[in-house]
């Protein structure tokens, strides 16, 4: 397939999995800035969404408080910001259309419907009442393309660059959110288990849709370093960073095989997926939270990189 | 001269109101069908187009804005027999248009025995010196021909325009009988209508036939289309064609000459591509040798292409025949090159170069059509009866500074079909645009094509950049 090509359905899946968790982010913002009494822990939960998704510059360019209201109207659709979920949806079916011809029907119509009803729930201002409706919109899409890409593509290349562009996406945004919440899950002289405990790290597992999963695992015991040791090395749930990993790896042996050789996007995974496999959350509070977080997120930035050289996504 | 809507050929009703036989059948399942039903047919139709993506971008409109092309649900239904008597015309007059281009390109005959003046040739960008000597692969210059039809009246079927360029509209032909056929199955048990779907087999076969000398040989060569990209107005065209095809989709990025042909850059390194059916103008195709500002072609493509390395499909350089000044000769041209009188007429044309002529188009113009020799589209084009006074005399300015650019037509009392309105059945003008494949294996005429169908009570103007829809184009079987 054409370097183009791999990379348009690349960016595909990488923008519809950023849209799918930028509206978690939101909902789980929105739904904490409820709990909050005060307006100013309130602004302090919609500041903590901006920052995860890297947009608290951008977002303080043009406004000086943090309504929830005004932050999730800048995050899901505000034209000046080019990382919206309008935008992010745009350029998914963008690039959906660039590799039209590579997709199955079902898999475009997927991509265009929901762009199709995201554009059209994001045409007005966003309220509190109708937020529901459109961060569900959104989430729906990144499913329903997930599942006719599942459900109808090949097992070739194209669904492999599909998958890898997800879960390449994915560990990178569980990533992000851990760091910025990471402090939360730091042992501390105040750390009784109190309530407001309770709920940081309820909404830490929100963030990745991983609270029901975590409490069929783990019901009797929420604590900080099961919830870290959960969201990074759990190999069973779908948003940890190992599990992604694995994924990544495993497509990528698809290419291998498919094409007949590794490249250097190879060697620099297995490294990495070896290192996280060898590891233990002992050991990583041990080196720090936030400094693994951050090589972690290098990582992946890094071997993304080299997927994109290895094969040709552009001249 | 006949006024534009009266007194024209209804391909549906006759004169006196009955249905013609081609129609009956058809007919007689409309009237028995609940007409609000159709309506939210017509709806449903409507967002399948949108949900499928088969949408243009107009050029020159500020919003990007992606349209869908109007599509009216009552066919355009053409007897066995007047498809035969097409079929043998349009076979005459592109057999005509490749030989025409191969003795251009050549000894040129045609100017040394007086029947084209070389005067037509002169100051023609759309002749390309880059061709002269050179006999593209197979000997085939037109791969893909789109030759538009009007018609006058039971048997006067005209040839308007003959695209020997990169015609467009195939895509609408497919969807628009897989959306009839979605909506209203029952019809093609009750009616036997020809299929068209298998005109991508078709067209990959006739480009697959026309490999370059530098093609292996063993398996079948590799054929990908180029697009200038998703924001041409005809992309989705490009992307279906290529998808049902199994080609590729390239855009000139993804290209460059390694080891003496064009290849296209994969995941795992460059591949050579055989035929290119390129939806890119001459004039962009190549950077070396037309526009040197071009990013949509290939820099070094036409010595690749004269070395025998890859078929260019349609070959550059034969947009001279389906130029309007050269248009007027054809005539000649499919009588020189086949010996034979031609099946089909052209539409009366005046060059305006010649002074007898212009004298004619400047005291006729409000009854005439006058359209620029190189303008496309509908652009730039004066429709003498439904202009103002202002109009008339603002495009006599024009015509009398550059009497060469233009020619002149009369106002012809095109057919037409009816629509489905909210007020019922009403008649539009319609013209027909068939598909045609060369390749060295001969000729071969998909049965049915795009009807484009003047949306506007009256009007004559049927492209889509200008408000015209589309039909489903019936050929009803022996």
């Amino acid at each position: 397939m054409l370097g183009r090509s791999a990379n348009g359905i690349y960016w595909m899946s990488r923008y519809l999995e950023r849209a799918e968790n930028t509206a978690r982010l939101i909902d789980v913002g929105f739904h904490l800035a409820l709990t909050r009494s005060s307006k100013e822990s309130q602004e302090e939960e919609w500041k903590s969404v901006l920052t995860t998704t890297g947009q608290v510059d951008a977002y303080c360019a043009r406004h000086s408080d943090f309504g929830g209201n005004q932050v999730f109207n800048f995050l899901l659709r505000d034209r000046d910001n080019p990382g919206s979920v309008l935008q992010m949806v745009e350029n998914a079916r963008t690039n959906a259309r660039m590799v039209r011809n590579s997709i199955t029907n079902s898999v475009w119509e997927a991509t265009n419907e929901g762009w199709m009803a995201v554009r059209e729930l994001l045409a007005r201002p966003v309220r509190e009442t109708n937020l529901g409706e459109v961060l569900t919109a959104i989430r729906r899409q990144g499913t329903l393309v997930r599942g006719a890409l599942e459900g109808t593509m090949l097992r070739n290349e194209v669904f492999n660059f599909a998958r890898i562009g997800t879960f390449i996406e994915r560990a990178d945004n569980t990533a992000r959110i851990l760091d910025v919440k990471y402090y939360v899950l730091l042992p501390s002289v105040a750390w009784v288990g109190s309530s407001l405990d309770n709920v940081q790290w309820d909404t830490l597992l929100r963030s990745v849709a991983g609270n029901r999963a975590y409490s069929w695992l783990h019901a009797h015991s929420m604590d900080p370093r099961g919830i870290a040791r959960f969201l990074i090395l759990d190999g069973q749930f779908p948003r940890s960073l190992v599990f992604c990993y694995d994924k990544i790896r495993s497509n990528m042996a698809g290419l291998a095989k498919e094409y007949g050789h590794e490249v250097s996007a190879h060697e620099l995974l297995r490294e990495a997926g070896a290192n996280l496999h060898q590891t233990s959350i002992e050991a990583i509070f041990e080196g720090g939270l936030h400094e693994f977080l951050q090589a972690f997120i290098g990582k992946t930035i890094q071997i993304s990189g080299a997927i994109a050289a290895d094969y040709r996504f552009s001249e | 001269m006949p006024a534009a809507n009266a007194g024209n050929f209804d391909e549906m009703l006759s004169a006196d109101g009955s249905v013609r036989p081609a129609y009956a059948d058809f007919r007689e399942w409309f009237d028995s069908q609940d007409k609000g039903w159709l309506r939210r047919q017509d709806a449903e139709a409507e967002r399948f187009f949108r949900r499928i993506g088969i949408t243009f971008n107009v050029y020159g409109e500020a919003d990007g804005e992606e349209r869908l092309i109007p599509f009216d649900m009552i066919p355009r239904i053409i007897t066995a027999r007047e498809w035969r008597k097409l079929t043998r015309g349009i076979e005459q007059r592109v057999m005509a248009l490749n030989a025409f281009l191969q003795d251009l390109y050549h000894r040129q005959e045609i100017i040394r025995s007086g029947r084209l003046p070389i005067e037509a040739l002169r100051n023609n960008d759309a002749f390309l010196s880059q061709m002269v000597g050179f006999t593209p692969p197979g000997g085939v210059y037109t791969h893909i021909v789109g030759v538009d039809l009007v018609r006058t009246g039971p048997d006067e079927f005209m040839v308007l325009e003959d695209n020997a360029r990169t015609p467009s509209g195939v895509s609408y032909m497919l969807e628009n009988r897989e959306t009839m056929m979605a909506m209203f199955p029952e019809l093609f048990t009750k009616i036997p209508v020809r299929a068209v779907s298998d005109y991508p087999r078709r067209l990959a076969r006739s480009l697959s036939a026309c490999a370059p000398p530098a093609f292996s040989g063993s398996g079948r060569p590799t054929v990908a289309v180029l697009t200038p990209g998703i924001f041409n107005s005809a992309y989705f065209e490009h992307a279906f064609l290529a998808d049902q095809m199994g080609a590729e989709l390239v855009e000139g990025s993804d290209l460059r000459i390694v080891d003496g042909r064009v290849a296209m850059r994969t995941t795992t390194g460059y591949k050579a591509i055989d035929v290119l059916y390129r939806r890119v103008d001459d004039d962009f195709l190549d950077p070396l040798s037309f526009n040197p500002t071009s990013i949509l072609g290939v820099a070094g493509i036409m010595d690749v292409y004269r070395a025998g390395g890859i078929t260019i499909a349609n070959a550059p350089g034969t947009g001279i025949a389906d130029d309007k000044a050269i248009y007027s000769y054809m005539p000649e041209i499919v009588e020189f090159y086949t010996g034979e009188k031609p099946i089909l007429q052209n539409v009366p044309t005046w060059r305006c170069s010649e002074p007898d002529a212009l004298a004619y188009v400047l005291d006729n113009l409000a009854d005439l059509v006058v359209k620029e020799v190189h303008g496309s589209g509908g652009y730039g084009m004066l429709i003498g009866p439904t202009s103002s006074r202002k109009e008339l005399a603002d495009f006599e300015v024009k015509l009398r500074a550059k009497p060469g650019n233009y020619i002149a037509q009369p106002t012809l009392s095109l057919s037409t079909v009816p629509i489905f309105t909210k007020e019922g059945l009403a008649p539009r003008h319609v013209d027909l645009r068939p598909f045609v494949l060369v390749s060295p294996d001969g000729i071969d005429i998909t049965p049915g094509g795009l009807t484009r169908v003047a949306l506007k009570k009256g009007s004559l103007v049927v492209n889509s950049s200008q408000g015209g829809g589309t039909k489903d184009s019936w050929v009803l079987d022996e």
